[in-house]
């Protein structure tokens, strides 16, 4: 049976181990913080982290994740994760919320990878994310914002 | 009983602790005209109360939409669906705004079905849409939040042996003439025995400090930027299964026989059933449902082959001037003005249909348990869900429970007056209901391509314009037919079409404020096997397009500003013309652009909300569209929240957008090409412009903000191009035109 450890506990799947990582995520450990929005790696809504670098879980087969560090929007812990869901609410990006756990595990990596990031940075990082609600014009600024607050 | 593992149900669930500001509301629906036709228009029953609401907590509840714990906690029962516009905290800001609450200490939760309690006093249904959350609830949360203030007020001043106007409250303090201090929960008892006052005097509004304030923040922020919020998506029920439906690949196709032994056989699977929408996978988890779906063999007849949407064009086009054809106005003046213009106009425009595409794909919660039938789920109507689903269910309506969580976007799609998705929710549970071990709850949940080939779309219309101007400049006639379906036909809505005119097909059309004599605007509303559906914005979405890009090009032909062309034709419309002044005044209107960019204008009114806008456009190097920059005027009357609606501008740019540069269902052979995010393309953030908004302070009542602000962006981006380029788009979307620098 496979293992694998989801911030920072070690589970057991019971699910075939080519089951796509999102429904082990949702169904089996529970974590329904972790969206499904198109299930062919095109909205980014169940974006997570595996070993700290983004992934769409619903196209990567739950071994992918075996033996690595997976990260849900649950788990979220490091200060520039903190600061990113700080600039969230102090800006109230979000509408409807369901794209959003995926935009921040995004903006997480990306502040992670390039701690002050230009506006094109931004654009490159996060056109996977789609947010129907169209809040992309806070989700910048939230960017900016989580970067200067954690290099000031 | 327990429900959720954390005891919860449908209640309190992004109620988190509040900081807000809000918004309004986003869905569509009728316009206000129609919408006082509503309640006799259904032909639905009405007034059913709903099963228990949450229970009655102690404490005092001095309406149905105001809880206080005996630890103060407030706690406001929300009537509208919150898709992501924001009307929670809209409602719930104005009835804190009353009641002088702690802001803090406010928790929300949504309300039960109860059309008579709950219903919008818009439609006289309980249900979202028509961007009336705000509207139809401001004189009514006002007064249900002034009656518990008062409430507590007499309270404290019998405690205290004073006159309750020698009190004062505020944030959720209660204070005495001589220093005396409560909470609220500290009165809440004894209010609670008083008898409820009738019209409790209102704020004065220069007294307000949350309405119309800055620091009111999302009450539901926090929830959904932690994956604590709990959509339908997300919603867990002891032994609760998933299903998806194996769905009629064409328009019409009927399902001949199929073969579920494969099926059968994948892990996890647990029933196979036959429902009205098709052959129902149900299992374990979502994936093995899937699997299972895969594994079906199924036979389906071929159903509307012929139908295609370049075909319903062409047929379109030709019923223009033919038999049937509704009249919306008639001026006698009309043709004989077009025959003596000077110059005139004569296009033929096309809008396909259009798929809401929400992120969250549909889905819902149903389980038939102890004689009733209960849901879980985002029901934006619950009159209509709460009736369909007793008819499904072979029940009546008092034994429906529905649990109303947040959606992951509506945009239109959940309001519809059949309730598909709640529909075969309760079909598939009452299938699976007689089979050994089917007694438990069921989501059905569809994919992304279920939901985008689905139909409920809004529909492909065709505008054949001809518009004459005299020699003097002035309009001399106006010729305007418009065809598509109607939304309202064949639904329980159907009634309030009059004489053939189903006005979510012409308004914005007609009536329209600016002052055009010598219009006529006929109507053909043809019938189609693909069902038609509200889209956030509605009519306007395509009647906007059509007015303000016509204007553009009379101003053009009447050699005058663009501006001062809509200014002239609007001289009886001082709210109108006051967002185009502040959109040309901040967009900088008629400033010096460097080589490569134009600006374009376009004012619309809708859902008795003004909005004007001032794009910039450029070209990207493979000639497509890029929008750098838009700048919004908006006069919503008093601005409740104003970060929200500025938020609810924002998102209406990007929503308008994205329908305007891609935004095309094709359909051929009776079946949907576009499946999902990479064949329907929405907007990405690369995509997204600055979005500069401007809110006209105003004393009038408030009304809408979640839709009014897409309707001039196709337009004004369209008016912007054309300077650009020379080249005018009678076609959207604007992907399928390629552009060149004039
Ligand atoms: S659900 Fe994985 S990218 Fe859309
Ligand atoms: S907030 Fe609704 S999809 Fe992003």
């Amino acid at each position: 049976m496979l293992n694998i450890k989801v911030n920072g506990e070690t589970r057991e799947v019971e699910s075939d181990p080519s089951t796509p990582l999102l429904w082990v995520i949702r169904d089996e450990f529970g974590l329904t913080g972790t969206k499904y929005g198109c299930g062919v790696a095109q909205c980014g809504a169940c974006t997570v982290h595996v070993d700290g670098k983004p992934m769409r879980s619903c196209s990567a087969p739950t071994y992918m994740a075996a033996g690595r560090e997976l990260t849900t929007i649950e788990g979220l812990q490091s200060a520039a994760a903190k600061a990113v869901q700080q600039a969230w609410i102090d800006l109230d990006v979000v509408q409807c919320g369901y794209c959003q756990s995926g935009q921040i595990m995004s903006a997480v990596a990306l502040l992670a990878a390039t701690p002050k990031p230009s506006d094109e940075d931004i654009d490159n990082a996060m056109a996977g994310n789609i947010c129907r609600c169209a809040t992309y014009h806070r989700i910048r600024a939230a960017i900016h914002r989580a970067a200067g607050s954690l290099t000031a | 009983m327990r429900i959720f593992e954390d005891g919860n149900i449908g209640t309190a669930i992004d109620g988190s602790t509040a900081s807000t500001r809000d918004g309004l509301n986003r869905r569509d629906f009728l316009k206000s005209g129609a919408a006082a036709g509503f309640v006799l228009a259904l032909q639905l029953p009405l007034g059913n109360k709903a099963m228990a609401a949450a229970p009655a907590a102690s404490g005092f509840a001095p309406n149905a939409f105001i809880r206080i714990a005996p630890d103060s906690t407030v706690t406001f029962v929300i009537k509208h669906h919150e898709m992501g516009q924001g009307s929670t905290t809209g409602l719930a800001t104005i009835l804190a705004e009353e009641l002088d609450c702690d802001w803090a200490k406010v928790k929300t939760e949504y309300a039960p079905a109860d059309t008579p309690t709950y219903k919008n006093l818009a439609f006289g249904a309980q249900g979202t849409g028509g961007s009336t959350a705000i509207a139809n609830s401001w004189p009514q949360m006002r007064q249900a939040g002034a009656t518990a203030r008062a409430m507590l007020v007499s309270a404290a001043a019998q405690k205290w042996k004073v006159k309750p106007e020698q009190i004062q409250v505020s944030a959720g303090v209660i204070s005495g003439p001589a220093g005396q201090k409560a909470a609220f929960g500290d009165v809440a008892a004894a209010a609670a025995k008083l008898p409820v006052p009738k019209d409790v005097p209102l704020k004065d509004p220069k007294n307000f400090v949350l309405v119309g304030k800055q620091q009111t923040r999302r009450v539901d922020s926090i929830a959904k930027c932690t994956g604590k919020a709990m959509y339908t998506m997300d919603v867990k029920l002891p032994g609760m299964l998933t299903a998806v439906i194996a769905r009629p690949p064409a328009f019409g196709a009927q399902l001949k026989s199929f073969d579920d032994s494969a099926a059968k056989a994948v892990p996890g699977v647990k029933f196979v059933v036959k429902v009205p929408e098709g052959v129902a996978v149900v299992a374990t988890g979502t994936w093995a449902a899937l699997q299972g779906r895969k594994a079906l063999k199924l036979d389906w007849d071929g159903g509307a082959a012929a139908l295609s949407t370049e075909a319903m064009f062409a047929d379109y086009r030709k019923r223009v001037g033919g038999a049937g054809a509704a009249s919306v106005t008639r001026s006698e003046q009309t043709a004989s003005g077009l025959k003596s213009a000077a110059k005139s106009v004569d296009a033929v425009y096309e809008f396909p249909y259009l798929a809401h595409a929400a992120m969250e794909p549909m889905n819902c919660v149903a389980w038939l348990h102890d004689g009733i039938i209960e849901t879980w789920g985002g029901h934006q109507f619950p009159t209509f869900d709460q009736n369909f689903a007793a008819q499904a269910a072979g029940l009546p309506p008092e034994k429906v429970k529905l649990n109303t969580l947040v959606s992951g976007g509506s945009f239109g799609r959940r309001a519809n007056a059949w309730s598909d998705f709640t529909v075969e929710a309760v079909n598939v549970a009452k299938a699976i209901s007689t089979l050994p071990g089917g007694k438990v709850p069921v989501r059905v949940q569809q994919t992304r391509e279920d939901d985008m080939r689905g139909g409920l779309y809004r529909p492909q219309y065709i505008h054949a314009v001809k518009v004459g101007l005299g020699s003097d400049g002035h309009i001399a006639g106006w010729q305007h037919t418009v065809v598509g379906q109607s939304i309202m036909a064949g639904g329980p809505m159907a009634s309030l079409i009059k004489d053939g005119v189903d006005e979510t097909s012409v308004e914005g059309v007609w009536p329209t404020p600016y002052a055009l004599s010598n219009a006529t605007v006929d109507l053909y509303s043809p019938e189609q096997p693909v069902r038609p559906l509200w889209w956030r914005s509605v009519g306007h979405t395509h009647t906007a397009f059509v007015m303000e890009t016509l204007m553009d090009e009379l101003a053009g032909l009447a050699r005058q500003d663009a501006v001062a062309w809509r200014l002239n034709l609007l001289k009886e419309q001082p709210r109108l013309a006051g967002v185009l002044k502040l959109a040309a005044e901040k967009g900088g209107w008629g400033k010096t652009l460097p080589k490569g960019k134009a600006q374009g204008v376009a004012c619309h009114f809708s859902f008795n909300t003004y909005v004007a806008q001032v794009v910039e456009v450029s070209l990207k190097p493979d000639g497509s569209p890029r929008v750098e920059r838009v700048t919004v005027a908006v006069d919503c009357g008093v601005p409740v929240n104003p970060d929200q609606i500025a938020a609810q501008m924002e998102g209406c740019v990007g929503f308008g957008l994205a329908a305007a540069l891609y935004g095309e269902i094709e359909i051929e052979q009776g079946k949907v090409k576009q499946g999902n995010y990479h064949e329907y393309k929405v907007l990405r953030i690369p995509d997204m412009p600055v979005v500069e908004v401007h809110i006209v302070p105003s004393t009038e009542a408030p009304t809408g903000v979640g839709e009014p602000g897409v309707p001039p962006l196709a337009p004004a981006v369209a008016n912007a191009l054309a300077k650009l380029t020379g080249q005018r788009v009678r076609r959207l979307p604007f992907a399928r035109h390629k552009f060149t620098q004039a």
